[in-house]
């Protein structure tokens, strides 16, 4: 058998109070093709800030050996240097300079510090060409979609000689074709010899690529599988996972569908930088007491658009169309006439929109009705701990108090101090946008099981999600979105991905 | 921003607790070691009462400008026009009494609406019209240096009436008489008493619920040195002239603006908004209103230090409140808030103005000049940042 092309031994990691990892062994193999994944908290990413020399040498125990030497890296640019270079889930583009500029950065086609812009755009387009990115050069960054982004990343790696790819959570916010199109890309590598190390929760992904899996739990190597020797499945991943045996992803849900709760009646929307661009056409929907409504669609139909622009035009411009909310006419232009119609957005993107992150829970919970916790104006502290207390305990919030500031959380945590937050403003409809991404197998279950507790309360909840059977595993009724427009609409359970995908293909072949 | 588990809540160890707590007394012990250190070098001078009293009136407009400045930076904003309106107000101050002999009161009030009118007119571009505060302020800088120059027409305008001096050079009147002004005594015990009561109530509060994190030694220690330090102060006071009325008015404005910033929701909603202004905005919070109130009041506080500073000087020239907005700002940041915003103390804010003014007070009386005081000033500026940054990072 080959030797791995690296290797990394017993890895302990410990922060103030914390283990981080420990004993964490990981082997990866020339051209292979290597899943790391774990809940979140596993301990996925320290494990390749250990490698990428994040934390350098000497701030953790154990060894690291690249292409059969020791490896001590002091920082990022050393590692970098060793041929590792590792792609984050945020992207590092700078986003007003070019795909040339981007791609050079720190390592400029230069003599004495004046760039050769020809030599640049000349070997930008041979590295465009091997991502497959048919963009020019010059194309500034800030025009380009998440996954053409993505695939800039992955060229400025390949400028730097890259013998191991580390790309953490890479197709997380990319749509199923470009999600696709990247996974191929790194088949290609391995057939020219690039290792990668692919972190995501994703499973159908790691299933259909990986070469090997090792899964972590709670820091520790739980398990290496091999793909090539023996079949592996999507639960046998879970379970290691979890440690657990997920009988059944979904929990299950007795609907009792009341009267319409909120009704939308042609809803348009435009976009708020180009007045001419129409990004919501003619959206009528209604969802009921009790119903967990699903919107489904590919990033970019416009889900997100049209749940913020419903929710006190938060987004948009030109906006128009007509809101009910229990029958009667609901004036919802600003946000707080929103929240006032019992409406409730949970936002998609937490960390910017949803949280104070320096911040702790107890006071994340209480921002969006602190008229809750005061009166005239004087905050009841007591009061308000009492509210905090009791959504950390009623939602499993796992902290060590809420005084915890919201940025130490991991992300189903976050998400669910967010949930906290708007359950506390009671709202009669719910737009839970992507609720459950990012965040891991265990924790995603808990969130369902909140969705479901709200439905029988009688409330209205409209959930906003990329993975299909998300949808068709916690809603009732489903509504296919492309291009601005409601394409499909079907009951769940004569709903399928073959018939979503189907609506959505149909509906750009008009 | 330390990570607390709970098996630290079961031992409340004293030195883990002053550990994860340094930072908040570092700046009241910097304080302290500034005052012991001119107290040595000015040969006792520092605390002499005639001097006390002294840092009190010349600090006075610098500390209420922080107040709202305080709030400005933890919105995350900045205001660079405070010193040019502090003056401007002066000057139209002057011009209102002297010029047109208006009544003073009706002078005042009339200034500190303007105060506030300024205040609402940059906080309206930067607020509805998200123009960056620090053009709008750098413009308004500009613009009221030059309408002061305007009003007072090149020349100092003086001196004001007797009622309106009063405001800065006016003591509590002692209804008691005698050698030593017992009014202020009483009103410094008072005044303590009333600070160790709520202290008091407040540990009660969080014991009952089993929140006490402070170990018991700390937290006497805490009060008795609150207690010392405010009779002293009260004591020394008394020696000379009894209370400033700007020292009254001082106080009630730090005592308001800390129950605004700790106590309600306007305060809670501008630190949220300072964290995370999409994330409030979100949920619900009117930002943009809650941008433009903090600049209206950022505007009547430099109404209020301008009118003090004119009245102190008992005449408006066109160069008072020269550099001020330096002195406040710097105040903010030494005091420990943050530039991102949504991090920051009142008291801090407070602390940080008295750590520039007795180093202003004791380098002078030490003779040091005026050009040296800047470098020095500067130096201890970068030194509370960098070192706040420093430990900042080095917990995470």
């Amino acid at each position: 058998m080959a030797q791995p092309i690296l290797e990394m031994r017993g890895i302990t990691k410990t922060f103030p109070g914390v283990n981080a990892l420990t004993d964490v062994n990981l082997a990866v193999m020339p051209a292979e093709i290597h899943a790391v994944v774990g809940e979140n908290g596993a301990g996925k990413s320290t494990l390749m800030k250990v490698l990428s020399g994040v934390y350098p040498h000497g701030s953790y125990d154990g060894e690291i050996v690249f292409e059969g030497g020791a490896r001590k890296f002091a920082s990022i640019s050393d590692s970098e240097g060793a041929g590792i270079i590792i792609i984050h889930q945020e992207l590092a583009l700078v986003p007003l300079l070019s795909i040339a500029e981007n791609i050079f950065l720190g390592h400029e086609t230069a003599k004495r510090g004046v760039i050769n812009w020809f030599e640049a755009f000349r070997r930008s387009v041979e590295l465009l060409k091997k991502v497959g990115l048919k963009e020019h050069p010059n194309t500034l960054i800030t025009n380009l979609g998440t996954g053409k982004q993505q695939l800039v990343e992955i060229a400025k790696a390949l400028n730097k000689k890259v013998k191991l790819l580390i790309l953490d959570e890479p197709t997380s916010s990319l749509n199923e074709t470009d999600s696709n199109a990247l996974l191929a890309l790194l088949q290609e590598f391995k057939a020219h010899g690039i290792s990668s190390i692919l972190i995501t929760h994703k499973l159908n992904e790691v299933l259909k690529v990986a070469d090997r899996i090792t899964v972590l739990r709670d820091g520790r190597t739980v398990d290496t599988l091999d793909t090539s020797t023996a079949k592996v499945s999507e639960d046998r991943i879970i379970k290691a996972m979890v440690g657990r045996e997920l009988t059944d992803r979904y929990p299950p849900r007795h609907a009792k569908i009341g009267e319409i709760m909120l009704e939308v009646k042609d809803w348009n929307a435009f976009h708020p930088l180009h007045a001419d661009r129409q990004v919501i056409r003619n959206v009528s929907m209604n969802v009921r007491q009790g119903e967990v409504l699903g919107i489904a669609g590919l990033m970019g139909a416009g889900r997100t658009e049209l749940a913020m622009s419903l929710f006190g035009r938060a987004y948009g411009q030109k906006i128009s169309g007509e809101v009910l909310v229990q029958g009667k006419r609901a004036d919802v232009s600003t946000i707080p006439k929103a929240m006032a119609a019992g409406l409730a957005y949970v936002t998609e993107d937490r960390k910017t929109y949803g949280l104070v992150l320096i911040d702790h829970i107890k006071h994340n919970v209480t921002l969006a009705h602190l008229d809750g916790v005061a009166r005239r104006g004087v905050i009841d502290d007591l009061k308000e701990l009492a509210v905090a207390n009791k959504y950390r305990r009623e939602l499993a919030i796992r902290s060590a108090s809420v005084y915890q500031a919201t940025v130490n959380l991991s992300g189903g945590n976050q998400q669910k101090v967010v949930l906290s937050k708007w359950l506390f403003s009671g709202p009669q409809v719910l737009i839970l946008d992507e609720p459950t991404r990012g965040i891991d197998v265990g924790a995603k279950y808990e969130i369902y099981n909140i969705i479901n507790a709200l439905a029988e309360q009688g409330k209205a909840v409209i959930v906003i999600s990329s993975e299909m059977p998300e949808l068709l595993g916690i809603s009732d009724r489903l509504y296919v979105m492309n291009e601005g427009r409601f394409v499909a609409e079907m009951a769940t359970r004569e709903a399928s991905q073959e018939k979503i995908m189907r609506a959505i293909m149909n509906s750009w072949e008009k | 921003m330390s990570e607390v588990t709970a098996q630290d809540h079961a031992k409340p160890d004293l030195l883990r607790f002053i550990k994860a707590h340094i930072r908040d007394y570092a700046l009241l012990l910097s304080l302290l070691a500034i005052m012991v250190f001119f107290q040595f070098t000015t040969n006792g001078t520092l605390f002499m009462p005639v001097n006390m009293t002294n840092i009190i009136l010349q600090n006075s407009y610098i500390v209420i400008m922080a107040l709202g400045m305080l709030l400005v930076i933890v919105a995350g904003h900045i205001d660079l026009s405070v010193g040019s309106v502090s003056g401007f107000i002066g000057a139209v101050a002057a011009v209102m009494m002297v010029s047109w002999k208006l009544d003073p009161f009706v002078s005042v009030a009339a200034c500190l609406a303007l105060g506030a009118l300024i205040g609402a007119v940059q906080g309206y571009f930067i607020a509805y019209h998200k123009i960056p505060a620090f053009i709008v302020t750098l413009a308004g800088m500009l613009i009221f240096k030059g309408l002061a120059l305007t009003v007072l027409g090149g020349a100092s305008v003086g001196p004001f009436p007797k009622e309106f001096q009063l405001l800065s050079s006016g003591y509590v009147p002692d209804i008691f008489g005698g050698s030593i002004n017992i009014l202020a005594l009483l009103i410094g015990a008072l005044v303590t008493a009333i600070i160790i009561y709520f202290n008091y109530r407040e540990r009660l509060n969080q014991q009952e619920h089993g929140l006490a994190e402070e170990p018991d030694i700390i937290f006497y220690g805490r009060n008795v040195l609150i207690a010392i330090a405010f009779l002293g102060f009260s004591f020394l006071m008394a020696r000379y002239k009894g209370l400033p009325n700007v020292l009254i008015v001082m106080f009630a404005l730090i005592a308001f603006f800390v129950f605004v910033t700790t106590n309600t929701t306007m305060g809670r909603r501008i630190y949220a908004m300072g964290g995370n202004e999409k994330a409030t905005k979100l949920s619900g919070i009117d930002t943009e209103r809650l941008t433009f109130l903090i600049f209206v009041i950022m505007g009547a506080l430099a109404a209020l230090a301008g009118l003090i500073f004119a009245a102190r000087l008992n005449v408006a020239t066109p160069k008072a409140g020269l550099g001020f907005e330096l002195d406040v700002i710097a105040a903010c940041f030494i005091g420990g808030a943050a530039t991102t915003g949504g991090v920051g103390k009142v008291i801090g804010a407070v602390i940080g103005a008295f750590i520039m003014g007795v180093m202003n007070n004791g380098m002078s009386i030490m003779g040091i000049g005026i050009d040296w005081q800047q470098v020095i000033k500067g130096t201890v500026l970068m030194l509370a940042v960098f070192l706040d940054v420093y430990y900042k990072n080095k917990a995470r």
